[in-house]
């Protein structure tokens, strides 16, 4: 029988689990408590969900088809700066989603690169708003996860039978059918499920890239329905689909990638190969990957810089408030995840609260909370504490990911001596497990913090005109097209959220 | 390490010496799996230092992973034939003559998760015959297998050599192995592999480092 640490008081966990669990499950009630019964969803909620499942459906097949070459590429070719290619693959899933839209449009928009370029060719330009640029979005974000997950897969295949086929003299040919497709046909599916989860939840992007009858998804459609019509019972009924559909589909991927492990263990490993397969594809892959990932943040980040020293003083206050909300949601979410994650080594079920998360919805949390604060406040005067809130329990799934591995270990490694020394509970939290984990604990706190700064969900249903986080601010700038200060200010909030995680995630790494 | 000699093609030899001393990597530089710093490898007066692994004269038998766990046995030996697995019906009964030369006649359809530790050093095997190359190499194959099956494993290489007229080269710990099958043994000792010499003398009459190694 598995160890268990009798040291640890398992309590706390249960009760923050309890917490997220009303939070989620709390806050659908209320919505759907206020529904009026008369309540059905039109022609243009079910337009909304079509557009919803059928752009996740295209943004994760396309995102895992491009990344198998260049996975492939990766696993097979060493070369100077692969290891920095590979870590800036992680970079996307810190990014904030603003940032990114505004260097898509640069490089894709009416007037960006892309576009010129076409012109200058006599043809019409991309385009890059409603289901295109929403699908273009999509991909830029998650092309990099599909890789980072198929090129595990690939990792995952030992080296000694890259040894034995050189033996066997497989040909590229033969590799390929022997050894890469029947890893294919485990790891992408997972992938692929992974992807369409998350864009199904997708806000963000279709809150700039979408809009009007033909591009709106569910969650946008919850954010409409509440701002510009207040139809609560519309918001509950369009909330209550949503969670079906992210539910279901965060479900199946979580049964589907059952067996992979967590971020890119092991991806730095340089696999030595002697089937070398084609080096122009490999190339190409690879040079298409980086232009298409790199291009659009070079963009933002060039116009930014020259508009950084005039910024507008709003964007600084926004920035300031975006800081605030950033640690005290790193703060929660830590609390939560850490308790979490040690009341798991007791009882297993409660790393449950995880996939909760994952399929809950910010918006749908965010509508039921102004619900209940409305009667009693100003709703405006609780934005930043709900975004906080919020934002840490879309963390929690991730750094639930990070911590309950870690802890796990040091309790598997540990526990035992720890008990025959007669190391109290206390003790073995402060003196064990903390110092022990304080690697992961770092990256989970740091991933919390650029999660929650670069944020624009639950922010957008609450604040007034006055005050906003940074994200929003961005937002608002650009809908003024005044785009050289959205620029500016997107370079800011890019190196606040990659700031604060680097921050902690070398705080982590030093004591480990 | 450094290594200089001839050796007949058509002899069983034995590498034997000390943990760490290099005889894996001996075996691995003529497998063509690490890249000799300087010098050359020469088969039949034809340099091969620069050939692909599977171009060369030798069939390879690993430690571990000798089979892929996902491929049925026919299929594993079938590899040592045609890599694409398109195999014509004469080479089909080639797959399976082998499998009953090594005792597994009627295991083709198995996965070898469904093997005992012998029988899928028996599958590895098979492929080597289908292989028909010169010379096989064995890395510690059998290292995993009690006594009594390694030594039944042991003389169904010496035999299937004998059959083929094919040579070997075995690294070993154990230097009981070497006395069994192997007529000549190199000494991989003091980051030199010497040249082969009789098993029998060099066992009887030890060099110091060897000594220090077998403890007798």
């Amino acid at each position: 029988m598995a160890y268990r640490a009798q040291q640890i008081n398992p309590w706390f966990g249960v009760g923050a689990a309890a917490l997220v669990a009303a939070l989620i499950l709390g806050t659908l009630g209320v919505v759907a408590f206020h529904a009026p019964n008369a309540a059905q969803l039109g022609p243009s909620d079910w337009a909304a969900i079509r557009f919803t499942v059928s752009q996740a459906l295209l943004s994760a097949l396309l995102s895992v088809v491009f990344a198998v070459p260049v996975a492939r590429a990766l696993s097979r070719r060493q070369f100077r700066g692969r290891g920095m290619l590979i870590t800036l693959l992680g970079a996307p899933f810190l990014l904030p989603v603003i940032v990114a839209v505004m260097g898509l449009l640069a490089v894709f928009g009416r007037s960006g690169w892309v576009s010129q370029g076409l012109e200058l060719l006599g043809l019409p330009p991309v385009p890059i708003y409603g289901f295109h640029g929403v699908v273009i979005a999509h991909v830029f974000f998650n092309l990099p996860l599909a890789t980072r997950i198929i090129l595990q897969g690939w990792s995952g295949i030992p080296a000694e039978r890259f040894r034995l086929a050189a033996q066997l003299g497989f040909s590229a040919r033969d590799v390929m059918w022997h050894m890469e497709w029947p890893m294919l046909k485990r790891a992408a599916p997972g992938a692929f499920a992974i992807i369409f989860a998350i864009c199904l939840s997708s806000f963000a992007v279709a809150l700039t890239l979408g809009g009007g009858p033909r591009a709106t998804t569910v969650e946008l459609a919850i954010y409409q329905a509440f701002r510009f019509d207040f139809d609560l019972g519309k918001a509950a009924l369009l909330a209550a689909m949503q969670l079906v559909l992210a539910g279901s589909a965060a479900m199946l991927a979580l049964w589907m990638s059952q067996g992979q492990g967590g971020f890119g263990k092991g991806l730095d490993r340089e696999l030595e190969r002697w089937n070398e397969g084609s080096r122009g594809l490999d190339f190409i892959s690879i040079a298409a990957a980086v232009l298409f990932l790199l291009v659009p943040m070079l963009a933002v980040g060039s116009r930014g810089l020259t508009a950084l020293p005039s910024l507008p003083s709003v964007v600084w206050l926004s920035a300031w408030s975006s800081i605030q909300v950033a640690l005290l949601s790193a703060g929660l979410a830590l609390f939560l995840s850490l308790s979490i994650a040690l009341a798991v080594t007791r009882f297993a079920w409660i790393e449950s609260v995880g996939l909760l998360a994952i399929a809950a919805s910010p918006l749908v949390i965010g509508t039921g909370l102004f619900i209940v604060i409305f009667p009693v406040a100003s709703p405006q005067d609780w934005a930043f504490l709900v975004t906080a809130c919020v934002n840490a329990v879309m963390a929690l799934p991730f750094a639930l990911r990070v911590l309950i591995p870690a802890v796990q270990d040091v309790c598997d490694d540990y526990g035992r001596l720890a008990l025959s020394l007669g190391v109290s509970r206390w003790g073995m939290l402060w003196l064990v497990i903390l110092p022990r984990i304080r690697a992961p604990l770092g990256f989970a706190i740091g991933l919390a913090a650029a999660l929650s700064m670069g944020d624009l969900g639950v922010v957008a249903l609450f604040a007034g005109t006055g005050e906003a986080t940074l994200p929003l601010q961005i937002y608002r700038l650009m809908g003024a097209y005044r785009m050289d200060a959205a620029a500016g200010a997107a370079l800011l909030l890019a190196m606040l959220s990659f700031g604060v995680f680097w921050i902690c995630d070398t705080w982590g790494r030093r004591g480990a | 390490m450094k290594a200089s000699f001839d050796v007949d093609p058509a002899v069983r030899i034995a590498v034997i010496g000390p943990s760490g001393a290099g005889k894996s990597t001996l075996l691995m530089a003529l497998a063509g799996f690490l890249q000799p710093s300087a010098g050359r490898l020469e088969w039949d007066g034809f340099e091969i230092t620069k050939q692909a692994p599977s171009a060369r004269p030798f069939s390879v038998l690993f430690q571990d992973n000798n089979l892929f766990p996902h491929m049925s046995v026919v299929q594993n030996v079938g590899l040592g034939l045609r890599p694409s697995l398109r195999l014509s019906s004469g080479e089909t009964n080639q797959v399976s003559e082998a499998l009953v030369s090594v005792g597994l006649g009627d295991m083709g359809a198995r996965k070898p998760a469904e093997l005992s530790g012998g029988q899928q050093s028996r599958v590895a095997l098979a492929r080597v015959l289908v292989q028909r190359k010169p010379m096989i190499l064995l890395d510690e194959p059998f290292a995993a297998l009690g006594p009594a099956l390694k030594a039944d494993m042991l003389d169904l290489v010496a035999e299937l050599c004998t059959q083929t007229g094919a040579g070997m080269m075995m690294v070993s710990h154990d230097p009981s192995d070497a006395k069994r099958i192997c007529e000549t043994a190199i000494l991989v000792a003091g980051g030199r592999a010497n040249a082969p010499v009789a098993t029998d003398e060099l066992l009887r009459n030890p060099p110091e480092v060897l000594r220090a190694y077998l403890g007798a």
